[in-house]
């Protein structure tokens, strides 16, 4: 599969997400959090920028309790829980903000 | 989305065989459209539909995956000589395989028992349907009447819509055996639906979401492919957060050399919410009894896919990681969390595949080899080595879903039905309440969670969903009866699969989670009288 945009083709797997992480830039999450019918706020790209930056160290997506502790330091206590990350992306942040972020689709038992 | 190929007739000129058999081209499965039916509490034996899921269809492996597994990279051109011809060989190799393809009487006993047939109304789905697209097949090669008579005999010729049918419903079992049960000959449609995905994987048409893990499985050592620094970095964060929590210096050690026991528990349990709340409740109980423990970074996964696609070798390769770790960390003990098929693995494979478990690898011969977790915690807190405080739970009622593989085909402890007592037992221990679903549902006649068998994958989350109707209405059941508002688990499979379709049965995911998690909220920590 693959999706075209600005004259450029992304290769992408057959969930959609993007196979190759290098070509990820910000008008490409734009576009699949378009299709996944979302609409980009700042907290939506702070919690897409942590999963870059800790996919780049890590090699692998963050748990989901890093990340709410992570959003606890991003926004407070009120919305660092699990309650605000699926109000953010209701079908959560594997199957969401993981593929905004251009990151591969975590596998397993998840 | 721009695909590539655009319109049906563009579709029809790229069709491979290989495309027909999986459904490669068809258009995929948008998770969010995905409904459940609506809950009654009653489990109704439905009007078939013919072909209602023959369009739902898993991925197919990629070719890269497919051989670093060792399979062909795509369909062979003479797949059909070559699937009989590894047919013959699981013949000779299991008896029971050929025992199971010539005994059925078609009674009709298991016609209503499997949790996907009664979720998608498709015929194809009763397990004796199931089981005869592999058995014509048989009958057609390998037996005199199927022979000569043909489909008067019940045999057919493996053609490529076979195939396909294979492919389709192969993929729709879970290989939780509940169908065994009630079969008066005790027929195992798990090993017929193991035997076929071997043959498929032999040709080279395998399912994307197993054999992926498994690659990472085999490369990194689990099925997440969470590398040593990554496993290393999220205990550490999840040691401080029980620290923030309970203000104690609980530890989550990773590969200690000459720790008391060795912990094997699906990688899940480091990643995923809820299970990282039962791995909070391993760590807690060995903290309080005052155990030293370890995970090893290199046999950082319980689960093992090898089982779900047939394969004997991927499944001993996988659990070789566990024999080495063994042999580096030197523990005493070998305890496994909860991870359903994992327990199955460890509690009758390990010891032949890997062992033998005994003193030869430095372990104690006075424990069980392995233990689950739930066998361990349950005998400290009756020895009072561990105390529970029941009332940390009052805002709980729980219900306990056996899993299909601990429930069928292990046991805990040292007594028949231990699997069924001693989780039952632990949740007692944590908890002033329980309550108990109907019992055509529960212990050995539990429902699949319908996510099990390498069925976890998104693309068939229709599936998915239609299989966990017949335990969605037993638990809806006794929620509207009795108030039960937490769906306790052992299995990693269970608890991502109920923590995504709970919320399209209209049931807050937050009533799913595992045993060690009610421990964990229990269990009384500090000093020691």
């Amino acid at each position: 599969m693959s999706f075209e945009l600005d004259g450029k083709t992304y290769e992408t797997d057959d969930d959609g997400y993007l196979v190759n992480l290098d070509e990820w830039n910000e008008g490409v999450a734009g576009y699949m959090a378009e299709q996944e019918g979302i609409d980009m706020t700042e907290a939506h790209w702070e919690v897409v920028n942590f999963l870059r930056d800790y996919y780049q160290e890590y090699n692998i997506a963050p748990a989901i309790k890093i990340l709410i502790k992570e959003m606890k330091k991003m926004f407070g206590p009120e919305k660092g829980n699990s309650a605000y990350l699926y109000d953010l992306y209701p079908a959560g942040p594997a199957l969401q903000a993981c593929k905004i972020a251009g990151l591969p689709k975590p596998t397993g038992c998840v | 989305m721009a695909e590539t190929a655009d319109t049906a007739a563009e579709q029809e000129e790229v069709l491979t065989d290989q495309d027909i058999v999986t459904g490669a081209k068809e258009p995929s499965l948008k998770p969010a459209d995905v409904k459940a039916p609506e809950l009654t509490g009653d489990i109704q034996i439905p009007h078939l539909v013919k072909g209602a899921m023959a369009k739902s269809k898993c991925h197919a492996a990629k070719p890269e995956t497919m051989e670093a597994m060792g399979f062909p990279g795509r369909l062979v051109d003479n797949w059909e000589e070559a699937a009989v011809k590894k047919l013959g060989e699981l013949l000779t190799k299991y008896k029971s395989l050929q025992v199971y393809l010539d005994i059925c009487v078609r009674c009709g006993s298991c016609t209503d028992k499997c949790q996907f047939f009664l979720g998608s109304k498709d015929p194809k789905n009763m397990p004796v349907a199931r089981a005869d697209l592999l058995r014509k097949v048989y009958k057609k090669y390998f037996t005199t009447e199927g022979k000569i008579f043909g489909s008067l005999a019940g045999a057919a010729k493996l053609d490529l819509e076979l195939l396909g049918e294979w492919y389709t419903y192969f993929h729709q079992c879970s290989q939780c055996r509940r169908c065994s049960v009630f079969c008066p000959y005790g027929i195992d449609t798990a090993e017929i639906s193991m035997a076929a995905r071997e043959i498929m994987d032999s040709i080279g048409i395998g399912q994307k979401y197993v054999n992926t893990v498994l690659v990472k499985l085999h490369e990194i050592g689990n099925n997440l492919g969470m590398n040593p620094k990554a496993l290393k970095a999220t205990m550490e964060s999840t040691e401080e957060d029980i620290q923030e929590e309970d203000g104690v210096a609980v530890k989550l050690p990773v590969d200690q050399v000459g720790a008391e026991v060795l912990l094997i528990t699906p990688s899940a349990d480091f990643f995923a919410t809820p299970h990282i709340e039962s791995l909070i409740g391993y760590a807690k109980v060995f903290h309080q009894a005052g155990i030293s423990w370890t995970l090893s970074s290199t046999a950082s996964e319980a689960g093992n896919f090898g089982m779900f696609i047939g394969s004997y070798e991927h499944m001993q390769k996988a659990a070789m990681r566990i024999r080495k770790a063994i042999e580096e960390l030197k523990p005493k003990r070998l305890i496994v969390g909860e991870c359903g098929h994992a327990w199955r693995i460890a509690y009758a494979f390990w010891n032949t595949m890997i062992g033998p478990l005994d003193n030869s690898l430095g372990l104690k011969l006075e424990y069980p080899r392995p233990q689950h977790i739930c066998e361990y915690t349950l005998d400290l807190v009756e020895r009072g080595a561990i105390k529970l405080d029941k009332s940390a739970n009052d805002d709980v009622i729980p219900t306990f879903h056996d899993s299909c593989n601990v429930a069928r085909a292990t046991r805990m402890g040292d007594r028949p039905g231990g699997q069924f007592e001693i989780p039952r037992a632990l949740i007692n221990a944590a908890c002033n309440r329980y309550v108990e679903m109907d019992s055509d549902t529960i212990k050995e006649k539990t429902f699949c969670c319908g996510g099990g068998g390498g069925l976890l994958s998104d693309e068939i989350l229709d599936v998915r969903v239609q299989g966990a109707m017949p335990r969605m209405q037993a638990y809806h059941a006794i929620k509207e009866e009795n108030g039960a508002n937490f769906f306790a688990l052992i299995c990693a499979i269970c608890k991502a699969q109920f923590t995504k379709v709970f919320p399209k049965y209209g049931i807050p995911m937050i009533e799913v989670g595992g045993i060690h998690q009610l421990v964990a909220k229990a269990i009384e920590l500090g000093a020691k009288e």
